[in-house]
């Protein structure tokens, strides 16, 4: 027990010693979480497009009208001839185009069908969705215009009809917002604590440090407690810091137990951490421990952990390899937390599962470093 | 002139030959960027395809199984399963195993057939927004699909013609005909890889001779801090140039990415790129004092910036005004305009040349401000 007090020791002195590693530790996940909150978003806003109004007249104005009133698109450039356009798209100035063809009016007036054309940037991000709102946008204001004709008419006919009430879960007014915070949460805090441990003893080894632990008393498993603990106990105050800003300043609506969500962030920090003591004791350098735990493991679980592309639609092959990414089950903790209110009855899965893998991992680090001990 | 490229080249050997020591190091830097790219590059994806959904059908009359079964018929949705309470639908939406209850309620039939407004109930997880409204968005039109050949019916038995479709909408995609989201999301993370691997290559460049003390050798000899800068800069361009060609002959085959732009030009342009991150890494490594600081910096400073912030996933246009302005400091920004550009647009350097411009910059400043530090800290010792 002394030789782990006396080990946690030196690793608080060297934390305290290097002025420059406490506020990163400290600062990176606040600050990241702060700046990355905001922009992780994949709402619909300020589309560009650019419109070629070849009618000109009341109608094809209010079309233009119509879907630039709710913010999502706005109709920035208008040009009066089609062959214009492929500037603006070759030239990244608009993401959307719309043709409106010279007899619009006159058509529409006389309950004749017209088509407008819209040409998609599809090499854009949001090109799927931005499509989508804009057409639904023109069948919306096409909707308008048969039952004002009806009426105008009075050519009304008996027919069934099925309308969707649709009602929204967990995140009513689907901003992104309240599903990419948690998310980004569990991102920054994995990234911080795996970067840290994975150059724990690698560092004594390039340094040459590690010879004058082994001649010591202590053993394998204290030296690794040792080092854990003092990041284990930096990593607790971290996810107090996340959270608060979470809830306090992106109001994300927790609506679980937090107490559960704080005991599961700590469980979550122990597979990070034995993530990172293990990369720490296959490398040599602490550039290459460094290389191993981006490319290897941090990359691969920012993009295939269901942080923003859903899990359900990648090939079946990639989703058998997510299940071997803690912050896979992670995500599910959190985002059931925080959105859904969740508790243990429908989080057993991921929670037994993150435990084996801690379990598993911190063994593995450990049974690694012994042998190289030995 | 001629000593000055000497001394640049003697700082050159020395690092090439502490590379080649280094064999384990250099295999990582140059093949692991290339085995991520393959490892990532199937699993992003926007195209949302198979969403689960759940029926409580109340009525289980003829005219609701052939309205639900419609919507199975397609490869938008899979039925995950039919529950007769709502409890049970709770669980499959808690538990994430659908992502949407389709509740038909009783009496549906009856009104369908007495041409009669019913309204079916549609519970959909939100949590991810972004699939919720790809989700609704495809169940709407279904239900219109459903709704059109309704009328369709009762038309003609009535014998009046249905009135026109006013407006229809004609869509042209332009560069990505079939809106495959790896076509865009790929080169992304070619650029997001080359980032990463360059930034990490250079950010041990100086601290490891601070950290060794070899540093004090260097100020003692009658190497400048510009010509020390270069020349611990370059093998690293040489050693990104392999990894960088690698990640994007990897990427163009094995995603199917069409080359409609110059090959010169997108081997020119990443060099530029390549330039500015390690740039970026050359400044980090002037800044921190250990190896350990230096790597935390650079994978802080890059990882999760350059991915969040780039537009590589999330538009920049809908971040807040403030964050846009801050994604100009990010090269992966520009670079992305220009490698989309370049692979799928097949535009010339006119439509690209603000990035590029920026881009450069960026490495010509990042350089400039590491000289400067490399001095001042000379002239301290």
């Amino acid at each position: 027990m002394r030789r782990i007090r006396e080990i946690m020791r030196k690793e608080f002195l060297q934390l305290r010693r290097d002025r420059r590693l406490l506020p990163i530790l400290f600062m990176a996940p606040v600050i990241q979480l702060f700046v990355l909150g905001y922009a992780a978003t994949t709402d619909l806003k300020d589309v560009p497009v650019v419109v070629c109004d070849l009618d000109k007249s009341s109608e094809s104005r209010n079309l233009v009208a119509s879907f630039s009133a709710s913010g999502d698109l706005v109709a920035r450039y208008y040009v009066n001839d089609p062959a214009k356009m492929d500037r603006y798209l070759d030239e990244n100035l608009a993401d959307l185009g719309l043709v409106i063809p010279t007899d619009f009016a006159r058509k529409v007036a006389r309950g004749e069908g017209t088509s407008v054309q819209v040409l998609v940037d599809g090499s854009k991000t949001n090109a799927t969705i931005a499509l989508s709102q804009l057409s639904s946008a023109i069948g919306q204001y096409a909707q308008g215009l048969i039952v004002e004709q009806m009426v105008r008419t009075g050519r009304q006919f008996a027919r069934s009809e099925v309308v969707a009430q649709t009602r929204v879960w967990y995140n009513p007014d689907l901003t992104s917002r309240n599903f990419m915070v948690p998310g980004v949460l569990a991102l920054t805090l994995m990234v911080i604590t795996t970067i840290v441990t994975s150059m724990a003893i690698v560092r004594e080894k390039e340094r040459g440090t590690i010879e004058q632990i082994i001649v010591t008393p202590i053993r394998p498993l204290e030296l690794i407690i040792g080092k854990l603990v003092p990041f284990a106990i930096v990593g607790f105050i971290e996810v107090f810091l996340v959270l608060s800003v979470a809830v306090f300043w992106f109001e994300v609506p927790l609506r679980g137990n937090v107490i559960l969500l704080l005991s599961l962030c700590v469980l979550f920090l122990l597979n990070t951490q034995g993530i990172g003591l293990f990369v720490s004791t296959v490398s040599h350098t602490q550039q290459q421990a460094m290389m191993t735990a981006v490319f290897f493991i941090m990359v691969p679980m920012f993009l295939l952990s269901g942080f923003v592309f859903p899990i359900e639609d990648m090939p079946r092959i990639i989703q058998y390899l997510t299940y071997l990414m803690p912050l896979r089950y992670f995500l599910v903790i959190v985002r059931g937390i925080f959105l859904k209110g969740v508790g243990m009855e429908t989080l057993w899965p991921q929670v037994v599962a993150l435990g084996v893998f801690g379990v598993a991992i911190l063994g593995l680090a450990v049974a690694r470093f012994q042998k190289r001990v030995g | 002139m001629f000593r000055k490229l000497r001394r640049i080249w003697g700082v050159m050997l020395k690092e090439f030959r502490q590379m080649r020591r280094d064999r384990r190091t250099l295999g990582l830097l140059l093949f692991v960027p290339a085995i991520t790219l393959v490892m990532s590059g199937y699993a992003i994806t926007f195209d949302v395809k198979h969403v689960r959904i759940v029926v409580l059908d109340r009525d289980k009359s003829a005219p609701s199984r052939k309205f639900t079964a419609g919507f199975f018929q397609s490869e938008y949705f899979d039925l995950a399963g039919t529950v007769e309470r709502e409890e049970e639908a709770d669980w499959w939406l808690n538990t994430g195993r659908a992502r949407a209850v389709l509740i038909i309620p009783p009496e549906f039939g009856k009104h369908i057939l007495s041409q009669e407004k019913v309204a079916v109930q549609v519970l959909v997880d939100g949590g991810n927004a972004n699939s919720a409204n790809v989700t609704i968005g495809y169940l709407n039109a279904k239900i219109r699909e459903y709704n059109l050949a309704l009328a369709r019916e009762a038309t003609s038995k009535q014998g009046i013609r249905l009135p026109a479709i006013p407006i229809t909408v004609e869509p042209r995609v332009w560069y990505n005909p079939e809106l495959e989201s790896s076509q865009f999301l790929v080169p992304g993370l070619i650029g997001y890889l080359l980032m990463l691997v360059a930034t990490m290559v250079t950010a041990l460049s100086v601290v490891r001779e601070k950290e060794r003390g070899t540093m004090e050798q260097i100020v003692v000899s009658p190497l400048t801090s510009g010509e020390f800068i270069l020349g611990k800069t370059f093998p690293y361009l040489l050693v990104s140039m392999i990894t960088g060609t690698l990640i994007i002959v990897s990427g163009m085959i094995l995603f199917d990415l069409p080359l409609r732009g110059s090959i010169i030009w997108l081997f020119a342009t990443m060099v530029i790129y390549l330039l500015s991150a390690l740039a970026l890494g050359v400044f980090i490594s002037t800044v921190a004092d250990t190896q350990q600081v230096a790597l935390m910096i650079a994978s802080i400073a890059t990882m999760l910036p350059a991915g969040v912030l780039s537009g590589m996933i999330f538009p920049i246009a809908s971040m807040p005004k403030v964050l846009q302005w801050f994604t100009y400091v990010i090269p992966l920004r520009h670079y992305i305009v220009i490698v989309r550009s370049v692979i799928l647009k097949g535009t010339g350097v006119t439509a690209w040349a603000e990035e590029l411009i920026v881009l450069a910059a960026f490495a010509v400043v990042m350089l400039a401000i590491s000289t400067v530090r490399v001095a001042r800290g000379r002239s301290a010792a």
